[in-house]
């Protein structure tokens, strides 16, 4: 793919001209920061806002939606019908006209909040995995979040989705911080998180995702305070960066110095465009929006991800109204309006949405009209490329471990067939074995 | 064109030695690195000040601080009864409440803990302030630098146990012994309330045994992975039955505790939490342990594994930790061998770790005597680098190192320089940046000296350079020269504003996060 230079982008020509005369001084690709790498990152690209061109793989995207602190997946996709569902909850249950039917004769509806999902649900673009969880099911929020980020029971090891980075760029395993080039491969570009933190998740033994909070913040203040400043501070980051060859914390701080100027002025500029539909004003409605503005820049990231919550209701979580209905109205309008955007953008075909919590909760509510941590709890995917209508089957509520759902589905069979069908990376690489696909996705 | 010169540079071994630095080798750079690194920087005045004392004297004024009159300008006051347990008499109309279904009184309820909740929330943050403001003022940095290095080992987190008093307390008692005795610091660890919620040992009942402490106890806190089996896991948790706190103490409940011969470590018999510890510090690996990581968060970000070190770090590690076994595990001993040694003043540990957040920012603080501004800005600052203290993310404690930096956290970390330097917020328009003094020509050497009043603007950013980076390399010095004074004539550094502005420039080069 060649490289047009923008000419109003004068800052990234200038920065394109370093990076070109820089690859005199070396040929290690170590001086280049890792967010240039990708040499589509600097520039718009040719194809920018087409739909997605047939058999370029890095034309594919994940959106990763995580919602934090244990989302109660029976309120979430009410079992209405069943009876066991109304007479443990009865404070919380949502009766048969408190749902958005799903199916004629099931008696299965996303809760009344819900109306977004629905939408999408109705349009085909909707695919729900029922009872996913885990053997052994940790219900620490932190133990189990460990567990869905790194695919491993123990909750050890790099992130998923690092992992991932990691055998595209060098084979996973043999990649050491910082040394990751091979002669003939560009690295995949940074996955992008929206939040302060780089989830685990995203952390892989050669990469480190680029962490956005806001992007007003994303920024060095210093650039306020005058051109000579301002200069100055460029000047020496690219002098300094010219020099960072070695895998010692200089050289890395002098990377991730220079990938974040570089990937900051590009992401503001991204964001910085206003969006072909209204989002909710949520913070979530703005993740969301932020994603589908730097998908609409033709910025070459693959994986992006986003958070909300908190969704651990333990007290007075509500029925049709409430806390948890909040939540999922904030939820299903904001994925809804982004499906918009990329349907706008002609960018809906390259856009995957996976959407999971660490666990669902107990059957039964307690005793302050909340629920506790619990296990197993339904998955969302989005877009053209899922095979919409429910998957696996809905836990029984009859045949309980403790009082606790019992999973029919395993996280790690959508994950692979995440990796497989659609990043097309060999799901045994990264999980370390194989799993049963689902057929979430259209093949 | 060269590459840069790393090739070429002749290998050096590293230093194995840990006898004592001469003092004809501890010169201003050795007392800088010092500084940073037994706490949190300091003064070119301070540093000028210990170099001049010689590595001795330097090391036992930061190590037998406690002759040192600790602050009292700071309040250590904070309400113990916020959380308090419900009284006999509230208990019993809740349990009234409950069963006759009265849900006016249980509402009332919910909302009176609500309202205490959110009250001990903001006590939390006080508190959190209170450290902060303390590590800033303390005037025996180590003592603070140490509590923080005990809090991420032994990691607490308020976010479970939700009660500040208790996080306030063992604050204290980590403090109290920082530098004293591993066997205090453990028992005084599983008496303490805060760490006996956190570790769900409240619920360690002898015929419900709950191992959560057991296994923390063994594997983070003394021996690490590998040096005890799943067996031992579970004797530990039985010698440990009926440890739990009441309010604010710790209580042995004798009725919860296995009174059964218990086979641990080794040893057997009818052992208690006591005889645990005793167990542990018989261990060979809890010498290694500790000391590891307090290499770890002193010297140098290893691997915790012998056979990936070079041979000169391998060595150093295990000649401290026979010398900690030797001590009785007596930490003052340790440290002070540490920091005096060859081995600490090697190049290899010079100017090459990561800061970690309270490194960079508290440093700041102390080293240029910036004004704190606003505790609140910088401790959630400091949390947006993901280093809340009495919120670490786990109990393994922040795992430092590279984990600290991301490009969003890099972001962060200049900016709160640039607020501590000129007032400006990111978010904020600089009309409405804080405008609290600072005073940056007083950290210029030869402005303090009337002989030197003429120094040029190449030497005041020069000064200001070997500061903050602990050198002045030329590029750097023209580059910075040139960004803080612009179009202005010979003389413009020295105003406090051009002075301010190299500041802002120095302090945003990546190895200013390197101490």
């Amino acid at each position: 793919m060649s490289n047009h230079l923008n000419p109003s982008d004068v800052k990234a020509y200038t920065r394109r001209a370093f990076l070109q005369n820089s690859t005199l001084f070396a040929s290690a690709a170590l001086t280049v920061p890792a967010f240039l790498q990708s040499s589509a990152f600097a520039l718009p690209r040719p194809m920018e806002g087409l739909s997605s061109i047939a058999g370029v793989d890095e034309d594919k995207i994940l959106v990763v939606i995580q919602l934090s602190g244990g989302n109660d997946g029976l309120n979430t996709l009410v079992p209405f019908g069943q009876d066991g569902y109304q007479r443990v909850r009865p404070r919380i249950a949502l009766s048969a006209n408190e749902v958005l039917k799903l199916d004629r004769n099931g008696g299965l509806g996303l809760h009344g909040a819900m109306s977004g999902f629905k939408n999408l649900y109705d349009q085909g673009l909707c695919g729900i995995v029922q009872g996913v969880g885990y053997p052994n099911p940790n219900r620490s929020h932190f133990a189990s979040m460990d567990i869905w980020h790194t695919a491993d029971t123990n909750g050890t090891g790099d992130g998923w989705l690092g992992k991932y980075i990691d055998s595209q760029c060098c084979g996973y395993g043999s990649g050491t911080p910082g040394k990751n080039q091979s002669q003939n491969q560009d690295p995949p570009p940074p996955m992008i998180a929206i939040g302060k933190e780089a989830p685990l998740m995203l952390n892989g033994r050669t990469q480190m995702p680029v962490a956005i909070e806001d992007a007003d913040m994303y920024q060095w203040t210093g650039d306020k305070m005058g051109k000579d400043l301002s200069d100055a501070y460029h000047e020496a980051i690219e002098k300094n960066s010219q020099q960072s060859m070695e895998d010692d914390n200089k050289s890395f701080l002098v990377r991730t110095a220079m990938d974040a100027q570089v990937s900051s002025t590009k992401i503001r500029k991204a964001v910085g465009t206003e969006s072909l539909v209204q989002y909710p004003n949520t913070r979530l409605g703005s993740q969301l929006s932020m994603v589908a503005s730097m998908i609409r820049a033709g910025m070459p990231t693959r994986v992006f991800y986003v958070s909300h919550g908190s969704f651990d209701t333990h007290a007075n979580q509500g029925g049709l109204q409430g806390t948890h209905a909040r939540l999922l109205q904030q939820l299903s309008e904001a994925v809804d309006a982004f499906y918009s955007d990329l349907r706008a953008q002609e960018n809906d075909g390259r856009v995957l949405s996976m959407c999971f919590s660490e666990f669902g909760r107990r059957v039964g509510q307690n005793g302050s009209g909340g629920t506790d941590h619990g296990t197993a709890a339904p998955m969302f995917l989005f877009g053209p490329m899922v095979n919409p209508g429910l998957h696996s089957r809905y836990p029984s509520l009859t045949d309980l471990d403790n009082g606790d759902l019992k999973y029919t589905a395993d996280f790690r069979q959508v994950y692979s067939e995440i990796l497989d069908g659609w990043l097309s990376a060999p799901s045994k690489d990264v999980l370390g074995r194989g799993y049963q696909h689902l057929r979430v996705l259209k093949s | 064109m060269t590459m840069s010169g790393i090739a070429s540079a002749p290998i050096k071994r590293v230093s194995d030695s840990t006898s004592p630095i001469r003092d004809d080798h501890f010169g201003y750079a050795q007392a800088r690195h010092l500084l940073l690194r037994a706490g949190f920087g300091g003064t070119d005045h301070q540093i000028r000040t210990l170099a001049s004392w010689g590595a001795e004297k330097a090391v036992d004024h930061l190590v037998n601080c406690e002759d040192i009159p600790a602050q009292s300008d700071t309040p250590d006051e904070f309400d113990s009864a916020i959380m308090r347990p419900l009284t006999r008499e509230e208990r019993m109309a809740l349990n009234r409440a409950r069963q006759t279904q009265d849900e006016n009184a249980l509402a009332q309820y919910r909302t009176e803990r609500q309202r205490r909740q959110r009250a001990d929330r903001r006590q939390m943050r006080e508190v959190g302030r209170w450290w902060l403001t303390r590590m800033v003022r303390s005037p025996r940095p180590l003592e603070e630098k140490m509590t923080l290095f005990w809090h991420g080992h032994f990691a607490t987190s308020y976010r479970t146990v939700e009660d500040s008093y208790h996080m306030y307390q063992q604050n204290r008692m980590l403090r109290a012994n920082s530098m004293g005795n591993l066997g205090d610091l453990l028992r005084g660890i599983i008496r303490d309330p805060a760490m006996l919620r956190y570790l769900n040992n409240n619920q360690n009942r002898k015929d419900s045994p709950n191992e959560n402490l057991g296994r923390e106890l063994l594997e983070l806190f003394s021996l690490g992975e590998g040096h005890y089996t799943e067996r031992d896991i579970k004797e530990a948790a039985r010698t440990l039955t009926g440890f739990t706190y009441e309010d604010d103490e710790f209580r042995f409940n004798q009725n919860q505790h296995d009174q059964g011969t218990k086979y641990v470590l080794g040893m057997q018999g009818n052992m208690d939490g006591d005889g645990l510890v005793d167990a542990i510090l018989r261990q060979e690996a809890c010498a290694l342990f500790i000391v590891f990581k307090l290499y770890k968060y002193l010297v140098r970000d290893i691997p915790f594994d012998l056979s990936a070190l070079d041979s000169s770090t391998r060595k150093v590690i295990l000649k401290l930790a026979q010398y900690f076994r030797a001590s009785s595990y007596e930490l003052k001993p340790l440290i002070r061998r540490l920091l005096l040694s060859r081995h600490f003043y090697d190049p290899i540990n010079m100017g090459t770790k990561i800061k970690s957040p309270s490194e960079l920012l508290i440093g700041s603080v102390r080293s240029l005597l910036v004004p704190v501004r606003d505790i609140g800005v910088v401790a959630d600052a400091m949390d947006l680098m993901g280093q809340s203290v009495f919120l670490p993310p786990s109990v393994k404690g922040w795992d430092g190192g590279r984990s600290w930096i991301n490009t969003s956290t890099m972001f962060v970390r200049q900016n709160t320089l640039v607020y501590l330097l000129t007032g400006a917020l990111p978010n904020r328009s600089l009309l409405m940046r804080d405008k609290s003094n600072f005073d940056a020509l007083s950290l210029v050497p030869s402005l303090q000296r009337a002989s030197d009043l003429e120094a040029s603007d190449e030497q005041i950013v020069r000064e200001l350079s070997l500061l903050t980076l602990g050198h002045d390399d030329d590029k750097v010095v023209g580059s910075v020269l040139k960004g803080a004074r612009g179009d202005g004539e010979e003389g413009t550094m020295r105003k406090n504003d051009a002075a301010v502005r190299a500041l802002v420039l120095l302090t945003s080069m990546p190895e200013y996060q390197l101490c």
